[in-house]
């Protein structure tokens, strides 16, 4: 295990914000730390950088206990929290070259990061008058300045349009399969993290609500088909008729369990011979907190 | 120790294009030229007068604005501007997750402010000597090739160094745990004032409070005519290590070293 944690708690005041959390990262894993907005995802990265004093349980990082051996493992991981941190009165290449300086890293290094994240062109420019992605780039820049063996990522894809986003999620792939890193990702969005992620945590007000391969998950997760008819209940009786199951009804559309696109096709076909006009047919995600719920019920 | 050498570089390289920097370069040298302009262009109503006076009048144009307000004010600066491009930047939380120990970065920060303020105070004394030699070459009629004050404008300056040094310790200190311009301005501001009316009236206990120090250190070294209390110095005499001196040092050390277990105890932002 690359990041391994038991029992971590944390609270803020007397409030509790992380409860006994037991993480499992293993090498070379993308592993997708989800949760809402204020469940803990921020709090938990701060202990595992040693921003904040661990109060409660062990963290282990490349099996070496964090609190003794805080430098060594520091000078292996990579990190990005929350907005990156960037210097606006200095340029990209300034910003890199005074990070490089720090962790004595050569500037050629600083060469090959730009051209990585591709800011070259805008290397010169004040940081200060980059665009929320080209930012965000410049903070994945310096995170990887040097090559470090683990990688966290606070939502890094934060503001990022969608190219933004497929860029970096491109990049976090290649830099795993290619050079056998290990990327610990928080994001509050699900889809995001589905695309990449091979092991996700799923963390909701502080306590770990799954934990588990990407798979694992799936079987949780499961897509629904969206069906919209003029008749909404008829559909619903022809399809059970059919030996489809019917999840919900509601009044302007219907679910049924997704398993292939070409059900998809039987479905919408079964629909149009009985004489029903189909408006809609899509397959869809559910959201987290679908997700939250489910996973409630499960346990 | 390579740790915080590193820092300190860093500090100088993030800092070398701001205000921050350069006040420490261009206020010596606005105010010195300025003192050079008055006597150069002034230069009958000093033609009269003996070397040593000259020099301490002249000298006395850079020493009486930081003496009084401008080392203290400019000391509070100093120790803003090295804290807000962390807080501007929001950058504690990498400079706290770098692979260097945070004694290193939080030491080198503090070490860095302590030589800006060093710096800006050896520019006075090098541009009042070297301004004041080149008044003797370009303007002979003012005797000042005839007289060397060197040693006495140095220990003056140096002696001013110290004596800021323990409210460059609080200010650093204010500044680190506020992120914004104003209280820690504002509260030094006060404490300055506080600080120049103690020192003004020679009040026994000003020694003590760190903001009366650079007032004290000039007034202690100032010596006028036989007798009288006020008008213009006629000379300097310089002790160095007097009460005011120690305590500031005193506070800046406790100051500094309190400082780096309460930045540890709170939670990086």
């Amino acid at each position: 295990m690359v990041i391994e944690t038991q029992e971590l708690s944390f609270s803020f005041a007397d409030q509790l914000v992380v409860k006994s959390l037991s993480l499992q990262v293993p090498a070379g894993s993308i592993y997708g730390f989800l949760g809402p907005n204020g469940a803990g995802k921020t709090t938990t990265i701060k202990l595992l950088l040693n921003l904040l004093n661990t109060q409660d349980g062990s963290i282990r990082i490349f099996g070496q206990d964090l609190q003794s051996n805080r430098i060594s493992i520091m000078s292996q991981i990579g990190s990005l929290i929350e907005q990156p941190a960037i210097y606006q009165h200095m340029t990209g290449k300034e910003n890199l070259i005074n990070r490089a300086m720090l962790l004595s890293v050569t500037e050629k290094r600083v060469d090959e990061m730009l051209a990585l994240v591709q800011l070259n062109a805008a290397a010169n420019k004040k940081a200060g008058q980059y665009s929320l992605g080209m930012k965000q780039r410049l903070g994945i820049a310096l995170a990887l300045l040097t090559d470090p063996k683990l990688l966290i990522l606070d939502e890094p894809t934060n503001g990022l349009d969608p190219n933004g986003i497929i860029e970096i999620r491109e990049l976090l792939m290649r830099l795993v399969r290619q050079h056998g890193k290990t990327v610990f990702i928080s994001s509050h969005l699900l889809s995001e993290i589905e695309r990449m992620a091979t092991h996700v945590g799923i963390i909701n007000n502080g306590a770990m609500l799954f934990q588990g391969e990407i798979k694992d998950l799936e079987s949780i997760s499961q897509p629904m088909v969206y069906i919209e008819t003029d008749n909404t209940v008829d559909a619903a009786n022809l399809l059970t008729r059919n030996s489809y199951t019917v999840t919900d009804v509601f009044d302007t559309h219907l679910h049924v369990p997704f398993t292939s696109r070409q059900q998809i096709g039987e479905i919408n076909a079964l629909l149009v011979q009985n004489g029903l006009t189909v408006f809609s047919i899509n397959k869809q995600q559910k959201d987290l907190e679908e997700l939250f719920l489910d996973i409630t019920k499960a346990n | 120790m390579k740790g915080f050498l590193l820092s300190f570089r860093s500090e100088f390289y993030k800092s070398r294009k701001t205000l921050g920097f350069w006040a420490a370069i261009l206020l010596p040298l606005l105010i010195s030229a300025l003192a050079l302009v008055i006597f150069y262009t002034q230069s009958h109503k000093f033609v009269r007068m003996d070397p040593m006076m000259l020099w301490v009048q002249f000298s006395m144009i850079s020493l009486g604005i930081m003496g009084s307000l401008l080392l203290p004010m400019y000391t509070i600066f100093v120790a803003y501007s090295v804290n807000s491009i962390e807080h501007k930047a929001d950058t504690w939380k990498t400079l706290f997750s770098l692979p260097i120990s945070r004694w290193a970065v939080y030491s080198a920060k503090y070490f860095y402010a302590m030589f800006l303020v060093f710096l800006c105070l050896a520019l006075f004394a090098i541009f009042t000597i070297g301004f004041g030699n080149l008044l003797a070459s370009i303007k002979p009629e003012l005797k000042f090739g005839q007289y060397h004050m060197e040693k006495q404008l140095l220990q003056l300056y140096f002696k001013m160094f110290l004596s800021s040094l323990g409210i460059l310790s609080i200010q650093f200190l204010l500044s680190l745990l506020w992120a914004d311009f104003l209280k820690p301005m504002g509260i030094g501001f006060v404490a300055t004032i506080t600080g120049v009316i103690m020192a003004s009236k020679d009040w026994e206990y000003a020694y003590a409070f760190p903001y009366a120090h650079p007032m004290a250190a000039l007034a202690s070294a100032i010596k006028r005519g036989p007798g009288a209390r006020r008008g213009p110095a006629s000379e300097f005499v310089i002790n160095i290590l007097t009460n005011d001196v120690y305590v500031a040092l005193g506070v800046a050390v406790v100051v500094f070293i309190a400082g780096y277990f309460i930045v540890r105890k709170r939670s990086v932002k």
